[in-house]
Order: C-alpha cells, then sequence, then structure tokens
C-alpha cells in the first residue's frame, strides 16, 4: 500500500485552546483510515484544517498526486482543496442542497468540469454540442452512483425530502462525484439503524477494493470502525494517543483508558 | 376541527381581542388621534380621537372574529365579517375607517373560510393543480398579448404608460431575481446599477453624441463593472451584513450623483435627454432634423405623436423578454446552478469545489448589468433624470416585488409588479396608500410564508428527461 | 480664557460631535442588543427613533397648548410620554413582524423589518402629515467658551448640549448597571448564548426578547426627544439615515457589545462633526456609509466585538 496523505506535526490553536496538538498521522492509498477518540478530541478540527475550513496553526498536510508530486493541503482555501487536490468531504450534520433534486446535487458536484465544457458558461448559453455532451456525461455519472445506493428512483425529488439514511448516501455520493483520490467522512453511520450501518460499512469497502479509493472515516460506532478499518489513529484531548491496525487498538491500554476513564464517552 | 363550547369558544378570542385592541389603542392614540398641524403660531393639535378609537375597536373585531373562527366557529365568522366589509364603504365616519374595515373584513373573511373549508385551503396553499399544458401555455398567451396591446383600440395613452412602467419594474424584479433568487443573496442596493445605467446614457448622450442604441451596451458594461468592483470586498459578507453594505453603496452612489454637480448637475437633474431613435435609423418626429429620416416617412403612413411610446413599449417589452431568457436558459446551466448551490448550503457548495467568490461575483455583476440597461432605458423614455429617481426606497420596491411574487419565480415577479404598481397608478386614490400596503404586505407575506407567494421551483435537470 | 482660532473651532465641533454621538449611541444600543439576543439586524429601529421623536413633539405641543411653562416639568412628561408609547410601539414590531419569523430563514426578519419600516414611515407620513414640523425651543442659552471678539470663531456651549450630554452619560451609567446587575441581564446574556439551551434552562425566552425590543425602544424614545429638542425640526423620514448611522455605530462598536454601541455611537458622531468641520459636509453621509462598508467587510467584529470561528 502506498502512501497518500501524510499529516505532520499538525495544531491548530484557537485562542488559548490547542484543539489538534502535534498529531501526526499517514493515510495510504485503496485503504480505509479511521480517526476515533472520546467527544471533543479534536477529529473534527482535523477535518476541517484538510478541508481547508482552518488554517492549521503550525504543521503540514502533504498529499501524493495521481500524476505524480505532491500538494500541501495547508494552503489551500475550501473550494481548492475540492478543485486541485481532489479530497472530498461530508459533515457531521449533513449538508445537502435542500431545495434541488437529487440529481442536482449530483451535477453540482461536477460544477468544475462542466463550467469548463461550457466555456465559462459561453457556449452553455448557446447550446453548443461540447457542452451537451459534456453534461450527458455528467447525468450518466450521477446516474451510475444512483444506482449503486439504490436513490434512482428518487433522483427527481428535492434532496431534503428524502428520509434520512437516504440523505447520508447522497451526501456520499455527491462527495463522489468530485471524482476525490481522498474521501473524508465526518460520522457517516450517525443516526443510522443497524441494518443501514452494514449496508453502509459494504458500501466503503466496496469503494476501496473496487475503485481503489482511500478513504478517512469519522465514527463513533465502533463495530463499523474495528470491521472495515485497515488502519486506525485514537485522538484524544486534542493530541494522538495510539495508530495501529485495528486488532492492536483493541489491545492498546492507552485507548481504553482514554475511553472509560472518560465518564462522558459514548 | 374540534368544536369547543360556545363560552368557552367566546371566552378567550375576547380576552384576546381586548389585549389587541387596547394595545391598538396605545399606539393609535397619539399617532392617529393627535395630529400637528402648522398655523401661522407654529404647530397645534387637531385632535382626531373618535378615529384613533374607531381604530382599536376594528382591531379588537377582527382579533375577536378570528379567535372565534379558530375556535371552531368559522362560518358565521366569514359571513359577517364579509357582510361588514361589504358594508364598510358605507359607514359616513372617516374614509380611512372604512377602508380599513373593509379590508379588515375581507381579510378575517378569508381566514374563516380557509378554516371553513379545509380541504379549499388545502388546495390553496397546497398549489392549485392547474394542468401542465396550461402552465407551459400560459406565458406565451400572455406575450402574444402584450404584443398586440398597442394595438387595439382598448388602449390609450395612459395605459401604455402604465404598461411600460409595469414592464420596467418586470425587467428590475427579473434581474434582481438573478441575485436574491438564485444565488440568494439580498441585495439592498439594486438601484445603484440602476443609476449608474441611466446616468451613463444620459452623459454619453449628451456628451460623446452617443445614441440609445450605441449608448445601450456601455452603460449595461458600466453598471458591470461597478458591479464587479464593488462585489469583489463585500461578497464573502454573511447575508445580513451583506444586506447592509449594499444598502451603503446605493446610498453612495446617489450622494455622488447628488454631490459630484460638474459631471451630474447635481439634485437638478439631467434634463433634455436625447429621444430614441428607430434603430438609429429614423427619428420620431413630424420634422426630421438635416439629413435624418422620420419614422412615419420611412413607412409612409401619416404621422402619430404615439408611435415612439409604442416603439418604447416594445423595447422594454424586448429587454424584459431579454433578461427572462437569460434567466432561463442560466438556470440549466452549471453556472445557475452554482449560484442556486450556494444559495441553498455555501459550506457544501465550496466543499465540492465551487468558488464562491467568483460565482457569486458572476451573479452580482450580471444582475447588475441588467439593471444597468434597464437604467438606460429609464432615462430614454422619460427624457429627464435626477438623483431623485435613485433612494433607497427604489431598491426596497424592486426588492417588494421580488419578494412578494415569491423569491426566485419569474411569474411572481410580474403578478407582483402588476398589482404593486400597475394597480396604484390605475387607481389614483390608492396611490397614496400604496407604500403603507408594500410594508404590510412585505410583513404579512414574510409571516404567512417565509419563502415568498410562488415558492415551487421546476428542477433544472431530470433524470427521466436529460439531454 | 483666551483660545486661538483654529482651537475653537476645534472644541466647537468637538462639541457637536459629542452631542450627535450621546444620541447615536442611544439609538445603537437597540441596535446591538437585538442582534445579540435574537441575531437580526432590526431594521425598523430607526423608525422607532423616529415615532419617539414625533411623540416627543405632539407631547411638547399638548403640553404648551394648556399653558405648562415649568421647564423641568415639562421635559419629564414628554420624556415619559414618549418613551411609554415608543416602548408600546417596539414591542408590537416584535410582537407581530419578528417573533413568528423566529425560526425562519435568516434573511425572512430582516425582509420583514424592511416592511415594518416601509409602514411606519407611511403611517406616520399619512397621520401626522409630510412637511417638516419644527417647535420653540425649549431650553435656552449657554456658556461661551469664547467670544471670538477678533473676528476670530465663537464657540458656545448651550445648556441644551450640556443637558443632552449629561442625561446620555447617567442614563448609560444606570443602563449598564442594569444588565450587569439584574436577572434582566443575566436572562440576556444567556439568551444571546443559545436561545434554545436559555428556554430549557427556565428563562421565559419570549419575555427576555420582547423586554429588550421595549428598552432598545425605550433608549431610542429618549434619542428621538432629545434631537427634537436639538434641532427642534422632525419629519417622517429622520429614522432612516439616523437609522442607519446608529447601526453603523453598533457595528463598529463590535455588533452585540453594548459599550462598543456607546463608543461606536461616540466615534461616529465625532467623525460626522469633524468630517463636516474639517472636509466636504455634503460628503458626511458618504463618509459614515463609507465607515460602514469599510469596518464590515475589513473588521465585521468591530472595534470591541470577538471574531467569530465558522462552525462546520
Amino acid at each position: 500500500m502506498s502512501k497518500l496523505l501524510s499529516v505532520e506535526h499538525l495544531t491548530m490553536q484557537f485562542g488559548g485552546l490547542k484543539a489538534v496538538n502535534d498529531v501526526s498521522f499517514t493515510a495510504s492509498a485503496s485503504a480505509i483510515t479511521a480517526i476515533i477518540g472520546p467527544n471533543g478530541a479534536g477529529k473534527t478540527t482535523v477535518f476541517n484544517c484538510l478541508t481547508g475550513f482552518y488554517h492549521p496553526t503550525h504543521g503540514r498536510i502533504i498529499l501524493q498526486r495521481e500524476a505524480g508530486g505532491t500538494v500541501e493541503l495547508q494552503h489551500l482555501r475550501k473550494h481548492q482543496v475540492a478543485a486541485r487536490a481532489k479530497v472530498a468531504r461530508t459533515f457531521q450534520n449533513i449538508r445537502l442542497f435542500a431545495g434541488m433534486t437529487v440529481l442536482e446535487n449530483l451535477i453540482v458536484a461536477q460544477h468544475n468540469r462542466l463550467q469548463r465544457a461550457s466555456l465559462f458558461s459561453i457556449a452553455g448559453l448557446f447550446g453548443l454540442p461540447a457542452y451537451k455532451n459534456a453534461e450527458k456525461d455528467a447525468v450518466e455519472r450521477a446516474r451510475f452512483w444512483l444506482d449503486r445506493v439504490g436513490l434512482t428512483a428518487s433522483a427527481d425529488v428535492p434532496a431534503g425530502s428524502l428520509p434520512y439514511g437516504q440523505q447520508r448516501k447522497l451526501e456520499i455520493v455527491r462527495a463522489l462525484c468530485t471524482e476525490p483520490v481522498l474521501l473524508c467522512l465526518d460520522e457517516p453511520a450517525a443516526g443510522l439503524n443497524g441494518s443501514e450501518t452494514a449496508e453502509l460499512a459494504r458500501f466503503l469497502r466496496e469503494l476501496r477494493d473496487e475503485h481503489g479509493l482511500a478513504i478517512l472515516l469519522i465514527e463513533h460506532d465502533m463495530g463499523m470502525v474495528m470491521g472495515i478499518s485497515d488502519h486506525i489513529v485514537v485522538l484524544d484531548y486534542g493530541r494522538k494517543i495510539a495508530d495501529a491496525a485495528p486488532a492492536v487498538i483493541k489491545e492498546d491500554p492507552a485507548v481504553i483508558r482514554a475511553y472509560l476513564g472518560e465518564p462522558e464517552a459514548a | 376541527m374540534l368544536r369547543t363550547p360556545l363560552r368557552e369558544a367566546l371566552l378567550r378570542p375576547l380576552r384576546d381581542g381586548a389585549l389587541a385592541g387596547f394595545v391598538a389603542l396605545v399606539l393609535c392614540l397619539p399617532i392617529v388621534g393627535l395630529p400637528t398641524s402648522e398655523t401661522a403660531n407654529g404647530l397645534i393639535l387637531r385632535p382626531r380621537i373618535p378615529e384613533a378609537i374607531a381604530f382599536a375597536v376594528a382591531v379588537f373585531l377582527g382579533r375577536f372574529a378570528l379567535g372565534v373562527a379558530e375556535a371552531g366557529r368559522p362560518r358565521p365568522v366569514a359571513l359577517i365579517a364579509l357582510l361588514v366589509a361589504i358594508a364598510a364603504p358605507f359607514i359616513r365616519f372617516a374614509p380611512e375607517f372604512s377602508a380599513a374595515l373593509a379590508i379588515g373584513g375581507l381579510f378575517v373573511a378569508l381566514r374563516a373560510s380557509l378554516l371553513a373549508f379545509p380541504t379549499l385551503a388545502g388546495r390553496i396553499t397546497g398549489g392549485v393543480k392547474i394542468p401542465p399544458v396550461a402552465i407551459k401555455r400560459a406565458p406565451l398567451v400572455i406575450l402574444a398579448l402584450l404584443v398586440v396591446l398597442p394595438l387595439t383600440p382598448v388602449i390609450d395613452r395612459r395605459l401604455l404608460d402604465i404598461a411600460i412602467l409595469v414592464l420596467t419594474y418586470v425587467m428590475l424584479g427579473w434581474g434582481l431575481n438573478i441575485t436574491v433568487g438564485l444565488a440568494g443573496l439580498l441585495d439592498l442596493g439594486y438601484v445603484a446599477f440602476f443609476a449608474i445605467g441611466a446616468y451613463a446614457y444620459a452623459l454619453l448622450s449628451i456628451s460623446a453624441g452617443l445614441s440609445f442604441w450605441g449608448a445601450l451596451p456601455i452603460a449595461g458594461l458600466c453598471a458591470a463593472v461597478a458591479g464587479l468592483v464593488v462585489g469583489g470586498p463585500i461578497l464573502r459578507l454573511r447575508g445580513d451584513y451583506f444586506a447592509i453594505v449594499t444598502l451603503g453603496f446605493g446610498e453612495i452612489t446617489r450622494l455622488i450623483a447628488i454631490n459630484w454637480s460638474s459631471l451630474t448637475s447635481g439634485s437638478q437633474g439631467i434634463a433634455q435627454i436625447p429621444r430614441i431613435s428607430f434603430f438609429g435609423v429614423a427619428d420620431f418626429t413630424a420634422t426630421p432634423d438635416a439629413g435624418r429620416h422620420a419614422f412615419h416617412e420611412l413607412f409612409g403612413i401619416s404621422f402619430d405623436p404615439s408611435h415612439r411610446q409604442i416603439f418604447i413599449f416594445y423595447v422594454i417589452l424586448a429587454l424584459a423578454l431579454a433578461v427572462n431568457a437569460f434567466i432561463a436558459r442560466s438556470r440549466k446551466l452549471p453556472l445557475g446552478r452554482a449560484w442556486e448551490a450556494l444559495r441553498e448550503d455555501e459550506i457544501a457548495a465550496q466543499s465540492l469545489g465551487l468558488n464562491l467568490q467568483r460565482i457569486r461575483l458572476s451573479a452580482y455583476a450580471i444582475a447588475a448589468s441588467w439593471g444597468g440597461l434597464a437604467g438606460a432605458f429609464f432615462a430614454v423614455r422619460q427624457g429627464f433624470i435626477s438623483p431623485e429617481s435613485f433612494s433607497f426606497l427604489e431598491s426596497a420596491v424592486i426588492l417588494a416585488i421580488v419578494v412578494l411574487g415569491g423569491v426566485g419565480s419569474q411569474l411572481g415577479v410580474v403578478l407582483a409588479a402588476i398589482v404593486m404598481i400597475g394597480v396604484p397608478e390605475l387607481v389614483r386614490q390608492l396611490a397614496e396608500y400604496r407604500m403603507l400596503a408594500f410594508g404590510v404586505a412585505m410583513v404579512a407575506i414574510m409571516v404567512w410564508r417565509p419563502s415568498g407567494l410562488i415558492s415551487r421551483r421546476e428542477p433544472s435537470i431530470r433524470l427521466g428527461a436529460a439531454p | 480664557m483666551h483660545v486661538p482660532p483654529p482651537m475653537a473651532y476645534f472644541l466647537q465641533q468637538l462639541v457637536n460631535g459629542l452631542v450627535l454621538g450621546s444620541i447615536y449611541g442611544l439609538i445603537a444600543i437597540g441596535y446591538t442588543m437585538v442582534y445579540g439576543i435574537v441575531g437580526m439586524i432590526n431594521f425598523a429601529h430607526g423608525e422607532i427613533y423616529m415615532l419617539g421623536a414625533f411623540l416627543a413633539l405632539i407631547a411638547f405641543v399638548a403640553l404648551s397648548a394648556i399653558g405648562l411653562s415649568s421647564v423641568p416639568l415639562t421635559l419629564v412628561i414628554v420624556l415619559v410620554v414618549a418613551v411609554t408609547f415608543t416602548a408600546a410601539w417596539g414591542w408590537t414590531v416584535e410582537r407581530v413582524a419578528y417573533r413568528p419569523l423566529r425560526n425562519s430563514p435568516r434573511l425572512a426578519p430582516l425582509i420583514s423589518a424592511i416592511g415594518v419600516s416601509i409602514f411606519l414611515q407611511n403611517f406616520v407620513q399619512l397621520t401626522q402629515g409630510a412637511r417638516s414640523k419644527a417647535i420653540q425651543p425649549v431650553l435656552r442659552g449657554g456658556v461661551t467658551l469664547y467670544g471670538g471678539g477678533d473676528g476670530g470663531f465663537a464657540v458656545t456651549i448651550s445648556w441644551l448640549q450640556i443637558f443632552i450630554v449629561v442625561f446620555t452619560t447617567v442614563l448609560m451609567i444606570g443602563f449598564t448597571l442594569l444588565i450587569a446587575r439584574t436577572s434582566l441581564g443575566r436572562a440576556q446574556r444567556a439568551c444571546s448564548q443559545d436561545l434554545k439551551m436559555a428556554s430549557l434552562l427556565g428563562i421565559d425566552v419570549d419575555k427576555t426578547i420582547s423586554t429588550t425590543f421595549v428598552i432598545g425602544a425605550a433608549l431610542a424614545a429618549v434619542a428621538g426627544m432629545l434631537v427634537t429638542l436639538y434641532y427642534g425640526v422632525i419629519d417622517f423620514f429622520i429614522g432612516f439615515l439616523a437609522g442607519i448611522k446608529a447601526f453603523t455605530a453598533a457595528v463598529l462598536g463590535g455588533i452585540g457589545s453594548l459599550p462598543g454601541a456607546m463608543l461606536g455611537g461616540l466615534l461616529i458622531g465625532l467623525i460626522e462633526a469633524f468630517w463636516s468641520g474639517y472636509a466636504a459636509a455634503e460628503y458626511k453621509d458618504v463618509a459614515v456609509y463609507g465607515i460602514l462598508v469599510l469596518v464590515l467587510t475589513v473588521r465585521p467584529q468591530g472595534l470591541l466585538g470577538r471574531p467569530m470561528i465558522e462552525k462546520v
């Protein structure tokens, strides 16, 4: 497994609080890396640093490019992370374009490619064939992913009207429509029932095995984390306390202390 | 609906009504009941206490009636309210009181009948089922009517003037709808672009001798550039901050127009702006200048002063339709979808690689350029412009048309422009109350439907009917 | 006392600025409190101030009609009348136009507030007339600091100016104590942190918000009364510009911060006075709008506010 992402000495400070403190870890291509830890451990902050929502106080986030060479994420702005580094993410509290249809959500995710094809709207405004073809491709890509998660029948309904579990799925496939090399999922199983969680785990595994996608996962559902992760990073109070394969993490005394020693840990 | 016992059904509404009536009395007593009046010896009071009390009584009755209707007895309430509304004009008290009673009575009657016939209410609030063919054809029918309108004998000069005015507001409403409706940015200074376009045409035509048709694109361009320059730094701001900053921009533009007298001749305004020509080919005059053609000679018809006005009507119709076509087209483009995505959730949109700054800027600048075109049209039609025409109130009126019509809805803008601009122009007695009604309507519609009257949204693409 | 003319001119602008600033500060408190708690720009607040001015005017005219000549008594009665009735308007506006929209999309309350603003302006115009209203000065005379005998500039501080500055200072100190010491202030601070949590902890959120609007309107009424006294002329349109300036003051000081509103008010008053005195007077409003735009774009948290962290 080749190294795709390496986070080096990441620190994020808000006033006097170090939400993330000198955290380093790596994530491999075609692998699922989980970040776990009690509430307030700094997991989402790591995600926000990775995806340009926060600019870290210290540290580097280095991503290998498909074409060779590297790109450093800590300097990029939000939209550049997706557009240039091909890192996509979902959110803890689902963020869909609720008033737009399911299909439109997936088309928006392919904005940059379509925008180029429409020659920044000029060709599109006059309905030139180059743009029409690009749009057809975009719809086909959307249909492919909708088929995969069984949402094809709901393609033309507003995203906000979907049931909760389907909204989670839609948010994930929307991120996939950006054709990412790294997919960051922030608690994708939160609020799902047992069978939905199992289905999600199977889907993530397929993404890794069939599409060679690297996934970074924040999750509280330990059953799922232990079941699908290739590698687990444990954070507590903003620091990394463990970094190993699931089997090793289960036995790690520091991890057990962090979870059981904390009364509010879920 | 639960039917409560009569005593209870009357008691609570009575209490609510008394409270509302008391509050209304407190509010109205000094402001309505004690108007000040200027005399040679300074201000004096001319009390109108009975009127103030009458208003409070009307509020009491209205609140009471609504309460009774809500407590399970809507039918008698609807009937009585309707009778009151019909009888109101015959009450010989104060005309304002009659008006209040009539409008209030109608409102209560409507509310009560909606309660009385819940299925009807459901149908109205859930959207009346109109056959899709009708929806598709309706704009075409309206368009055909508009095209032949100036040629029909029913239309006179005044009506045509009103139609032109309404169409100007429709165009402005559609232009602003790009920012407010599609991009979700509350722009309170749209009138600035209207002003820039108007001044651009006025100055270019007077000092550089450009014709309307030559100056029109430049006016649009000037407004777009202004939009780019202003929009650049402010588009990152949160919604309400953005709104206030645009308001500031609108007012700064107006104040500059007032104070930069050497360019704009200040608050006197610019008069004698050259009239529109027939595409630069011919003028609308009985006796053309040397070397120019006259419109009626060109077509071999006799001279009629209304020709220019009819032509102006077609110009604004064409301009408005151009905005509409542009919006319809761009909604189906990546850019249009990106506008809507940023309106729905800017954080998610950015995480998908959308450049917030650039996409919003495009919406703002494009809307600005349409505003500029409308401004140039305004200047050529009036022949006179002054900063007075570009106050914040004007921005608020355009915004009100967009909001009342239903944010993002093209047809809604047309309806709102007709109701809010056309009707008060037709019925001059209402003009005085127009802005008052504007204010009330804005509040009422926000409270009743925070997303506007027509809030149905047509998907920009369907999986079934993908191209 | 000998003061060189440039100094005298400076002093005069300083006094003018302080008077204006105190009035803006009073209005700005209404904006900042409401923003702090409900998170909305109460666009109609300028109109509430205008109502306050009109109610004060009506009271003045009524009192002079019945021949009351005692100045202190007149001032007290006018103050009570203006504050009471304006507060009633503030309460009603919140109840009718804002409360139903508390959980609506962010821009809905702002549009509703613009509607209220348009309504109130036209309501007063229709009931009280469109022409500007003038009253006789109530407080006359003042202290001449410098006579301007040798062709220089005379510096006069009128009793009215002293009254305005002293009165607003006392009012603001009292108000700050009220917010810092009472349970109302505690409830307000709790609501500004988290409305839902506050209500779970047993705070009557509706009542706290209502009280906030009532207090804001009362302070705006005081400002309206002072302006009526100071300029002696008002019209139905004064609320718009004063509202924008006071909002700018609130933003400059850091919206949500009470000391910020007072500081911002003073600064805006001083800037306006000095700009008129030393730069182009006709562009004084442009200067204020410029500050508004600049502060919001460069430092949206203002002078005393805390920066916000984007929650994802």
